[in-house]
């Protein structure tokens, strides 16, 4: 039982649809309502520095290129492995970016420096003057909600149940304390598994089995201009990008990623701000990203942006997903809290779970994902959002 | 002008602007209004009015007369500086700041220029846009909106001759068939979706309304003078020609609003003129974090939106024509004007607006329910009918998304089809895609009003107040 139907839950429906299981994928509202439809599909290894993240990223990264090699599910999800390029305006920054970048080769990922006269054959309309850069090939793109609905659509021909439009409202538990089912609003629904994949809500349904898991909403914009012929071949994000999805600060940070996509609009992503689930636009954050933009790319100042849209990434307190079974209820096995990176790290995080579901040892240790982590609250400053 | 003055930005010269800035001038408040269109008056009253001829319905008459009364305090206003006009400026965004709103707008001949205007107050009266629902053939050149047609009749396209049906439903319908008619066009069928019995079941209601029946009235006469051929409870169910429109179909609705197989039939025309009601637009209200229902923006009496310093008035607030967007801005006004000089505002000052409101409201809360897209519209669409034009979507895809991809609203279904993506951001194709979809509210665009330019928006707030170079303050036109 996978309660989410966004790209995580999609991606555990589909793997454990894979391992033979009995799959039934659960969502209040339709495939792809929740954080997933409100993103960009980023792929990235480049943002992530060497750790257990950047290992689900590299698992995931294969996962993703085997599914885009497969026969039609590639150009239905807008798969494109285009790689990455990271650029630094200072030499400061530039050093920065090549210390970070030897981390990431010794873990396996590849990472080019690029100096600063060749930057702009890899990216023609790049700035003038930018101090040099690191390409990063193995960087990829999909479009979110067709790769959950994707997903969903081969995990329903491996035999696995959709019920959208049904929301969980208890987790039921026998006698011993282990998971037997939910409860929805439209009746209960029994397996000894249940598959917590509600991504900014995956601290309420951890509630709903009695144990705390801290996830809180971190917003985050993003600009879409007029559709233009591709002129942007990479995604190109700049150096001070980094500090924005390591920093865990609930001020706004804006740090622009660049990309074109396969429909024509170019897509600027993207700001990064706790402040609960508040669905306004501040003007603010959509000019710094704009301006930002446009000091990568100066060609952008006269295109047209025509929306802007908004999410909830689903953060934690250590920045680090919650993946894996909590020894606190047994049955219950997490796959939330993936903040920025819930695209790119689905299909890692779909393969892990479905390994645990089907008893078998998983592929990478979960131990620093597992959901007991957090220390539990002190005082006032407790939860993430309370900050 | 002193920039410690407090000003009230008005946002559309329709007639809800307009009276909202005529009202607060006159109580002396400095007033700037924008709007996007060469000179003031709205959907309404931009168009000539339509020339029925010497037996003009004095209702009309009335409207027009009211017009030039308008035009004229306007010009008194503007000749004292006590309202300033930007014509041809499009609001993209506004937003609050410290003691006020800026309010972002772009003009120019490539509406690329930027300038700021800051105020203490902000009405909004951006009025409304047209729904027009998809039926296969709705694409072919001589499809036109029923507003589309009237400015059509202003250019003087439409000659003589030529031979036109207008479909769809709504109170607006009749208007526009009655000025085709009046200018020459051959009107082969006003075709409306509505049921007359229901009007019936309503008449002692409607009765109550002694002007707007006269209006009505006013125009089934002239319609009746035409020979126009009135087709209620009928709806158009295919456009037919190879290059332009050469023909449509008509049907019968039953009682379930489903087509009655057997009952189409063929109409020659060139021209088609389609409505299905008006929507609100609302994006500025959005944005400005303003509360909004399905009907428009949320108002109490004074015309207050839930967003200290904002009023909005007219279409923008929920549809019931030029007479009741009078109201509303006036109301708006003389409250802003109060409020603004931090005064409570005395609403016996408007009484008798605040009675015309309240008699007009109800009568559109009336009229509502009894017009509306025939309940199974969706069911005539081929699926290789366009749904959304700017991302060429059909209703197949649409409707596959649904069936394989598990999108079970009309944002999921856009997400996964792209309908509703491109430059009009679903102000077309919304409503189709969400009933295709089976439900939920049609996605909302925004939270741009206008596309703006990357470097505009960079910089937006940054330019030299209200620095206008060569801006035209227009006088109000002929
Ligand atoms: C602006 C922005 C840009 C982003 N860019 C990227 C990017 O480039 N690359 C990347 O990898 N990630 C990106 N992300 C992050 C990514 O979108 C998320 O990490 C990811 O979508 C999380 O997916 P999910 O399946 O966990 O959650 P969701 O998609 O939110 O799915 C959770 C689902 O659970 C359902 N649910 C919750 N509670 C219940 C309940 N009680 N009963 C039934 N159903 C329930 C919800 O309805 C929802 O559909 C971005 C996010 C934002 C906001
Ligand atoms: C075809 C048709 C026929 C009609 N016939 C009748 C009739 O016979 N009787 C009747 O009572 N009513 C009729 N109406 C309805 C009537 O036109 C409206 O009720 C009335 O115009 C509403 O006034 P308003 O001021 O609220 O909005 P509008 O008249 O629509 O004015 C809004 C103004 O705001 C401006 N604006 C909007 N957004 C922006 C922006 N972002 N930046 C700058 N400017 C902006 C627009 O340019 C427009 O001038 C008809 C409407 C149509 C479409």
């Amino acid at each position: 039982m996978v309660v989410g139907a966004g790209t995580v839950g999609a991606a555990c429906a589909f793997y454990a649809a894979g391992e033979g299981l009995r799959v039934a994928l659960v969502d209040r509202g339709p495939v792809a309502g929740g954080t997933t439809g409100a993103g960009e599909g980023n792929l990235l290894v480049s943002d992530k520095e060497p750790g257990p993240e950047l290992e689900l990223a590299l698992l995931s990264t294969r996962l993703w290129a085997e599914l885009g090699a497969g026969t039609g599910f590639g150009t239905a999800v807008e798969y494109e492995s285009k790689g990455g390029v990271v650029v630094a305006s200072t030499t400061e920054g530039f050093a920065g970016l090549e210390r970070l970048a030897a981390g990431q080769r010794a873990a396996g990922v590849a990472a080019r420096p690029v100096a600063a006269d060749q930057l702009r054959e890899l990216e023609p309309r790049l700035a003038p003057g930018l101090a040099g850069g690191v390409h990063y090939p193995q960087d990829a793109q999909v479009m979110p909600a067709l790769a959950a609905a994707q997903l969903v659509r081969a995990a329903r021909a491996a035999g696995a149940r959709l019920h959208t439009g049904r929301t969980v409202t208890g987790v039921l538990r026998d006698a011993a304390g282990a998971v037997r089912g939910v409860r929805t609003d439209r009746g209960e629904l029994h397996a000894p598994a249940v598959v917590n994949a509600a991504g900014c809500w995956g601290g309420e349904l951890a509630g709903l089995a009695g144990v705390r898991l801290p996830v809180a909403p971190r917003r985050g914009f993003v600009l879409v201009t007029e559709p233009l012929p591709p002129v942007i071949r990479h995604k190109v994000y700049a150096a001070d990008y980094l500090a924005g999805v390591a920093g865990g600060s609930a001020a706004l940070t804006t740090s622009p990623v660049v990309e074109g996509t396969a429909a024509g609009p170019v897509l600027i992503g993207a700001s990064r701000e706790r402040v609960g689930f508040d669905r306004s636009f501040p003007v603010p954050a959509l000019r710094a990203l704009a301006a930002g933009a446009i000091r990568l790319f100066p060609f952008l100042e006269r295109v047209r942006a025509i929306r802007s849209y908004l999410g909830f990434r689903p953060w934690t307190p250590d920045r680090l997903p919650v993946v894996g079974p909590d020894p606190r209820v047994p049955g219950l096995v997490h796959a939330c809290g993936h903040e920025g990176a819930g695209i790119g790290l689905a299909t890692g995080t779909g393969r892990l779970v479905a390994q645990v579901l089907a008893g078998r040892v998983p592929d990478l240790d979960l131990t620093p994902f597992r959901p007991d982590r957090f220390r539990e609250p002190t005082g006032s400053r407790a939860t993430g959002e309370a900050r | 002008m002193t920039t410690a003055e407090p000003r009230l930005a008005v946002i559309g010269a329709g007639p809800a602007g307009l009276a909202a800035a005529l009202a607060a001038a006159d109580r002396g408040l400095g007033v700037t209004l924008l709007d996007a269109a060469d000179g003031p008056g709205g959907q309404f009253y931009r168009q000539p009015a339509p020339a029925l001829g010497a037996r003009r319905p004095e209702a009309l008459h009335h409207r027009w007369s009211a017009w030039r009364r308008l035009r004229a305090r306007l010009a008194g206003h503007l000749a004292t500086g006590q309202v300033r006009q930007l014509t041809a400026h499009h609001v993209w965004c506004a937003e609050r700041s410290p003691g006020g709103f800026l309010v972002h707008a772009l003009y120019g001949p490539g509406q690329d220029r930027p300038v700021t205007v800051r105020a203490a107050g902000l009405v909004l009266a951006t009025g409304g846009y047209e729904q027009v629902l998809p039926f296969p053939g709705w694409t072919l050149p001589g499809v036109v909106t029923a507003g589309g047609a009237q400015a059509l009749l202003k250019g003087n396209l439409v000659r003589a001759g030529h031979r036109a049906v207008v479909a769809g439903t709504g109170p607006l319908l009749l208007p526009v068939a009655a000025g085709l008619a009046a200018t020459g066009t051959r009107v082969a069928a006003l075709v409306e979706a509505a049921d007359p019995r229901e009007f019936t079941r309503c008449a002692a209601v409607l009765a109550g309304y002694p002007a707007q029946l006269a209006e009505a009235a006013g125009y089934a006469a002239a319609l009746l003078r035409h020979r126009v051929p009135v087709r209620p409870r009928h709806t158009v169910v295919r456009a037919h020609g190879t290059v332009r429109l050469e023909a449509v179909t008509v049907a019968a609705l039953d009682g379930r609003g489903r087509v009655r197989s057997g009952t189409g039939r063929r109409i020659a025309c060139d021209t088609l003129a389609v409505g299905h009601g008006l929507l609100p637009s609302t994006e500025l209200a959005r944005v400005l974090g303003c509360r909004t229902e399905d009907r428009g923006v949320t108002v109490d009496p004074e015309q207050r939106t839930d967003v200290p310093g904002i009023w909005a008035a007219g279409e923008t607030t929920g549809g019931g024509g030029a007479a009741l967007a009078l109201a509303e801005g006036h109301i708006a006004g003389c409250s802003a004007a109060a409020r603004l000089a931090g005064r409570a505002p005395d609403s016996a000052g408007w009484a008798g607006a605040a009675r015309t409101r309240g008699r007009l409201r109800r009568f559109a809360a009336v009229l509502e329910p009894l017009y509306g897209p025939p309940a199974h519209w969706d069911e005539q669409l081929t699926d290789d009918t366009p749904v959304c034009r700017c991302e060429e979507v059909d209703a197949g895809t649409v409707r596959a998304a649904v069936r394989d991809l598990g999108a079970g609203d009309a944002r999921t279904a856009k997400l996964l089809t792209r309908a509703g993506m491109g430059w009009c951001q679903g102000r077309m194709c919304g409503p189709a895609v969400a009933a295709l979809a089976g439900g939920g509210a049609r996605p909302t665009p925004g939270p741009f009003a206008r596309p703006v330019p990357l470097g505009v928006l960079a910089r937006a707030g940054e330019e030299p107040e209200e620095a206008v170079p060569g801006h035209r303050a227009t006088p109000p036109g002929p």
